[in-house]
């Protein structure tokens, strides 16, 4: 099987502007399914932009975006969650709003998944920020989505937390989910990334493993972050 | 989009204090003004100090009056407040307890008397009053004017007819009381024919006919001419009638224009601030993006808000109907003639709130925009024409036919009142106004990606 064949997602040239600024610039890559893709790169690079332009939020100027049959499941930065509403509440919504055939089924399935079922009846606003956000988690993957697309998903969570998330997002992996996340956290990029996809102002710089981009650095440097910043600096940025 | 509804409508349960504050707030502001537009002091409170002694009868020109029946006359014009001296006058004043105080001074009623006398002194009242702003000020002088106005039309009346009485007196003769003694009057009229007798003795070439005729001439033109005075002084004393036309406009009662206020207002704070909260909010709870790719389009969420606007109106504006139907007459048999206009005017103000709303993007900011937008263009849609300039008033037409208030009261003083008219231009221009600012909204909506 060729490799564009397997892809899940598959992006060719996108370019993405906003007013003057070139946000994306001719942005291609594929992503297998069960892969894990972190997208990584300075502030300003175009990760939350290639993202939202994945999950259909944003429309490329040009370039194609080939997404599977199934649901692309998004999960934002900050919690999009009502506030107001409980943990069901919230699940039951999207659930209905995603048209999902079993929504009483979908939602004990995600709330026993992100195992919240004991505060499935408590207002989303009681809960701790990592308990947000696996609710947020929760409702991108309400729809069964063949891929998940997450922005910044450990922003704002303590140690344990964000442990408690990764175990998750890779348990779906291990089960066939695409996931493609962004972060700033470089060292949690090459512990949960299988692949790297590096952005700098717009254009890709790296497509490639962990060791690979250590490897293109000059593999001098140990410390992985340093090794980045050193490879960013190559570039030019 | 129902879905999106019960959303809102949940979240608005789970926030009774806010809910609370929607609906209340409006509501009592609402019913405020509307009352104090159309129930104006009609009968302010004025303090009444009678310094005049009991019992003094007052007479003009041998024509007695009712002192007793003129003072309950003026106390149907005002709300008489009884003092028994100045200085409780003046304390009453100054605490605002009465809107000013009106004394007749002891003296009055001789002076009243001496207009149909031969040394006329002139009477006064005296008027205590507190001018501790323009608007009061400008009260105070309108009603105690009106009041002294009438007062001296009652006068002058009694004393024209005094005066006429005397003219009649000088042309036709009579009798006249003056200082206790009854003088006979033979009048111009009797003297006129005794000349003429006496003309009619004496014979054409007598010396005296000559000079006889012409005090003869001299009678009869001062007769005529003092019998024309008679009518021009009845004229004097009620010079202006006013006779009433009404060229266009067919006004409701006060009461329905009070409620369509009332309506109005509630109407538009509670939609406004409900959509542009409710719009905002999906922005600040991060939802927009994740509704907007591709479970709800931007038209049908706002199609979702301006429903949840029409659906609060409609509630609200019934139970404020509801509450003040204890206290004026609201006609039920036309509910279904003001129920669109709720619905419409819910859906212009809704859609009002959209734009609001998807312009600010944020909750504090589009409440603190609603009010500082809304309130203005409530006041200014109330200006009456006729007391602006011609040129501002143009403008303030402007105001009226580009936001829904003045849309608004009409279509609900004419859904409220059959003797108001304009309820199908108004619905039509408030659903123009609601797609208009629908579209806006929409473009607003760029903001929010």
């Amino acid at each position: 099987m060729s490799e564009q064949a397997s892809a899940a997602i598959e992006v060719r040239d996108v370019v993405k502007r906003f007013g003057g600024r070139e946000a994306l610039r001719g942005v291609s890559f594929n992503a297998a399914r069960g892969e894990v893709i972190a997208v990584i790169g300075p502030n300003g690079a175009g990760k939350t932009t290639l993202l939202s332009i994945l999950a259909g939020i944003r429309r490329p100027d040009s370039g194609t975006v080939s997404q599977p049959p199934g649901e692309v499941g998004f999960v934002p930065q900050q919690a999009a969650l009502y506030r107001r509403l409980t943990v069901a509440e919230n699940l039951r919504l999207f659930a209905r709003l995603e048209k999902v055939p079993d929504v009483e089924g979908a939602v004990n399935r995600m709330l026993e998944q992100t195992s919240l079922a004991e505060r499935s009846d408590d207002q989303v606003a009681t809960l701790s920020g990592g308990n947000q956000q696996r609710v947020n988690i929760a409702i991108g993957l309400l729809a069964k989505p063949a891929a998940l697309l997450l922005d910044e998903p450990t922003t704002g969570l303590d140690p344990r937390q964000r442990e408690r998330l990764w175990e998750f997002v890779l348990a779906l992996a291990g089960a066939g989910t695409t996931v493609i996340f962004s972060t700033h956290n470089i060292a949690e990029a090459e512990r949960y990334g299988n692949r790297l996809l590096v952005l700098a102002d717009g254009e890709s710089l790296f497509d490639g493993s962990p060791s690979e981009l250590h490897a293109a650095a000059g593999g001098s440097d140990s410390d992985f972050e340093r090794a980045f910043v050193a490879f960013l600096r190559q570039k030019g940025h | 989009m129902r879905w999106l509804l019960l959303k809102d409508l949940q979240i608005l349960r789970r926030s009774p204090l806010v809910t609370a504050l929607l609906v209340i707030y409006p509501i009592a502001i609402a019913v405020l003004i509307g009352f104090a537009l159309s129930r104006g002091p009609e009968k302010p409170r004025v303090a009444f100090l009678n310094e005049v002694p009991t019992g003094t009868p007052l007479n003009l020109g041998g024509k007695n009056f009712d002192v007793v029946g003129a003072r309950s006359e003026l106390c149907d014009k005002i709300d008489c407040i009884p003092v028994s001296s100045e200085q409780q006058a003046r304390d009453m004043v100054q605490s605002g307890d009465v809107l000013g105080a009106l004394i007749l001074p002891p003296d009055l009623v001789t002076r009243l008397e001496s207009l149909a006398g031969l040394s006329p002194q002139q009477p006064y009242v005296r008027v205590l009053v507190n001018e501790e702003d323009p608007v009061k000020a400008g009260l105070v002088d309108d009603r105690i004017s009106s009041l002294v106005t009438r007062a001296n039309l009652k006068i002058s009346k009694a004393v024209v007819g005094t005066a006429a009485s005397y003219l009649d007196l000088i042309v036709n003769g009579g009798n006249l009381s003056l200082l206790g003694q009854t003088i006979d009057i033979l009048g111009l009229s009797k003297a006129g024919g005794i000349l003429h007798a006496i003309a009619a003795e004496l014979g054409p070439h007598d010396p005296f006919a000559q000079p006889l005729q012409q005090v003869i001439t001299f009678s009869r033109l001062a007769e005529q001419n003092l019998n024309l005075a008679k009518p021009l002084l009845r004229s004097v004393a009620h010079p202006i009638a006013v006779r009433k036309d009404i060229v266009s406009g067919s006004p409701p009662s006060l009461d329905t224009f009070a409620i369509a206020v009332a309506a109005t207002f509630t109407l538009m704070f509670v939609t406004v601030l409900l959509v542009a909260g409710s719009l905002a909010l999906e922005r600040e709870e991060n939802a927009f993006a994740r509704l907007t790719r591709g479970l709800v389009g931007r038209f049908a969420l706002l199609g979702e808000k301006i429903a949840l606007g029409v659906v609060a109106s409609i509630a609200v504006t019934l139970v404020m109907l509801a509450g003040l139907s204890i206290f004026v007459e609201v006609d039920w048999s036309r509910v279904g003639l003001f129920l669109p206009a709720i619905v419409l005017g819910g859906a212009a103000w809704a859609a009002f709130g959209a734009a609001i709303g998807a312009g600010a993007g944020e909750v504090r900011a589009s409440s603190l925009l609603a009010f500082m937008v809304s309130l203005p263009i409530a006041f200014l849609s109330l200006v009456p024409s006729g007391t602006v300039s011609a040129g501002l008033f143009h403008a303030l037409e402007v105001v009226r036919a580009l936001f829904p208030f003045h849309a608004a009261e009409t279509a609900l003083s004419a859904a409220l009142d059959p003797a108001a008219s304009g309820l199908g231009p108004a619905l039509v221009h408030l659903a123009v106004l609601a797609l208009a600012y629908t579209a806006l909204a929409r473009v607003a909506l760029r903001r929010f990606s």
